[in-house]
């Protein structure tokens, strides 16, 4: 079975930045992966890479299979992606962003509806994007990257900046798409995130990966107490910005 | 629906839905229109002031038909003193004095400041008398000359205003909307996501496109209502209807020039400046705002070179002066290029991010 994900040695550079400085990694599919790390530790420029957002510097990811750069429409219907930043059309209601979405892909409103149903905005369809709540804003961003049923999800810091409340529905909302047997890819500084959701986990910084596997194995091998404690042995105690 | 359905649907609201966008695109511009139109009613054509002293009896005995004609181009005031009508010659209150003197001999006291006017009254009052005299031998004139001005109707100031501010408007809508909405989808990552999804480029600049002719396509249908009113008193000519094309044609090419500013802008400041900077100042000088017949050379080999000046005559001849397909055309043919430059611009400018 070919994986979900196959990066090899992926690399960007911004100026004298190493954002991402030989990143290789695979996922499984219907796996639900992590990658964890510091604000600044390359995260989301490699989701950029592997999702053909960005060009690679060098190194190439595969999807299901494929390249994702060049940029192959045909592979994009079969993945969605929610942006660190939400993504929305200016002045429009929840309804008509998602609905606009779905077109994109060929999808009826019908179904783009029911989407919005199924992560609990139904009630704030007429609500204009900039009146959602945070973590309404963060389904609705959920649920337009879902609306074309995509067999992999890249979600980037989903839950960054909600309620304690808002994350944990959050969550579930998370685990219903993986159980539902789509691939989930997700980036987090939140340990107990990653420890809840993850099957895997890769520990990011600087731009490197410095140790994968399921939560608890790396616990294990680190003998530490939890992801939280792994994080900070791997990533250094000192105050980042 | 189909990406561009859906893409087009999304801008409009997103347009509509900014009321400071409908005020500036929309508003705005017939503001312009209704204040001009109703400043300027009275003033496309001058009339010169004659002061009559006493009894002049080729103009009190005119038939009415054409005394009318007559009020026409001179406003005729009375007057009882021949010494204070000259001294109302004099400080340019009147353009000239006139009375008659026994066996027939009509007097007339013109000023030199203003050689143009006293020309006009001295050859109005010529032909009055003249005619005159010549109906008085009891014989038909041998003679007759009939005319009129080519541009009859131009003079008017509506016949003016309305195709330059409607030039200028269908300019800034292309400009400010294409730039902003630009940026602000760079901006709102909207561009990314749109990379993301499997759409190509042509349904979305066709969005952008479409919404704005259909826009551009209103704001000509208010523009004309309004200026039809009786109140202002548009009178069309002919082909009229060819505005249609060329407004077509204008919007794809200040669109353009719209992409190739956000193209280049990060921020919506620095395109909103930009593109403040492009139209005003190329507005007034494609005489949106006021004739350019009286600038001077270098200004009027400036405004050659600029395409809204193009689109504004073409709307003005077919609208207002009679004109047809030949002035049209060549118009229509100067924004499908300025379209194609400004998108090749639009195209190297080109960026993805803010970042
Ligand atoms: N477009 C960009 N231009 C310049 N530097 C960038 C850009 N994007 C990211 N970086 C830099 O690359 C590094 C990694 O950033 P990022 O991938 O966003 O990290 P994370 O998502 O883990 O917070 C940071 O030092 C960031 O400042
Ligand atoms: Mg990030």
């Amino acid at each position: 079975m070919t994986a979900a994900i196959s990066a090899r040695d992926l690399r960007k550079r911004y100026g004298d930045v190493h954002a991402v400085d030989g990143v290789s990694f695979e996922v499984r599919a219907g796996e639900f992966f992590g990658l964890l790390g510091p604000n600044g530790a390359g995260k989301t420029t490699t989701l950029e890479m592997v999702e053909g957002l960005r060009r690679p510097d060098e190194g190439r990811a595969l999807l299901l299979g494929e390249p994702s750069w060049p940029r192959n429409p045909g592979l994009l219907r079969r993945v969605g992606v929610q942006l660190q930043a939400s993504a929305f059309f200016e002045k429009l209601t929840a309804r008509e962003q998602i609905r606009t979405f779905a077109s994109l892909y060929g999808v009826a409103d019908e179904r783009a509806d029911a989407m919005l149903a199924e992560v609990g905005l139904a009630e704030k369809a007429g609500t204009r994007e900039d009146r959602l709540s945070g973590g309404q804003a963060q389904r609705l961003s959920i649920a337009c990257a879902l609306v074309h049923d995509p067999e992999l999800v890249f979600l980037d810091e989903p839950t960054t900046g909600l309620d304690p409340q808002a994350r944990r529905n959050l969550w579930d909302l998370l685990r219903g798409i993986n159980a539902a047997g789509r691939t989930v890819v997700l980036t987090t500084h939140y340990m107990d995130e990653a420890e809840v959701l993850c099957d895997r986990v890769a520990v990011m910084d600087a731009g490197r990966i410095l140790r994968v596997g399921p939560p608890a194995e790396l616990a294990a091998e680190l003998e530490a107490d939890s992801l939280e404690d792994v994080f900070l042995q791997l990533t250094g105690r000192e105050y980042r910005e | 629906m189909k990406p561009f359905a859906s893409l087009s649907k999304a801008m409009a609201l997103g347009l509509l839905r900014d009321r400071a966008s409908v005020f500036f695109i929309l508003v705005f511009p017939l503001m312009f229109l209704a204040l001009f139109g109703a400043l300027f009613k009275d003033a496309g054509v001058s009339r010169a002031t004659v002061v009559q002293v006493g009894a002049v009896e080729v103009l009190d005995e005119m038939p009415p038909k054409q005394r009318a004609a007559l009020d026409d181009v001179l406003e005729i005031d009375r007057s009882g003193n021949r010494a204070e009508a000259l001294e109302k010659v004099r400080d340019g209150d009147a353009d000239a004095a006139v009375w008659e003197e026994p066996g027939g001999r009509v007097q007339m006291r013109v000023s030199a400041a203003d050689p143009v006017q006293a020309g006009n009254v001295g050859g109005v009052l010529r032909s009055i008398v003249d005619r005159a005299s010549i109906a008085a031998t009891g014989q038909p004139p041998a003679y007759t000359l009939t005319g009129g001005q080519v541009e009859d109707e131009s003079l008017e100031a509506i016949q003016y205003f309305t195709p330059g501010l409607l030039g200028w408007a269908v300019a800034m809508g292309g400009v400010f909307s294409a730039a902003l909405g630009l940026v602000n989808w760079r901006k709102k990552r909207i561009l990314r996501r749109l990379w993301l999804a499997p759409v190509r480029a042509g349904p979305v600049i066709c969005a952008r496109l479409g919404v704005n002719m259909l826009l551009a396509f209103a704001q000509t249908a208010i523009f004309l209502l309004v200026a039809t009113v009786p109140y202002y008193g548009l009178r069309l000519t002919g082909d009229w209807w060819l505005v249609i094309p060329l407004v077509a044609c204008g919007s794809l090419a200040f669109v353009s020039v719209g992409f190739a500013i956000g193209a280049w802008a990060k921020t919506e400041d620095a395109a909103n400046g930009l593109a403040q900077i492009v139209v005003l100042p190329m507005a007034f000088l494609s005489g949106s705002f006021f004739p350019l017949d009286a600038a001077p050379p270098w200004v009027r080999s400036i405004s050659e070179a600029l395409p809204l000046k193009h689109l504004v005559q073409a709307m003005q001849d077919v609208l207002t002066r009679g004109g047809s397909w030949s002035d049209a055309l060549p118009a229509m043919g100067i924004m499908l290029l300025t379209a194609a430059v400004f998108t090749a611009l639009a195209h190297r400018l080109f960026r993805w991010d803010a970042t």
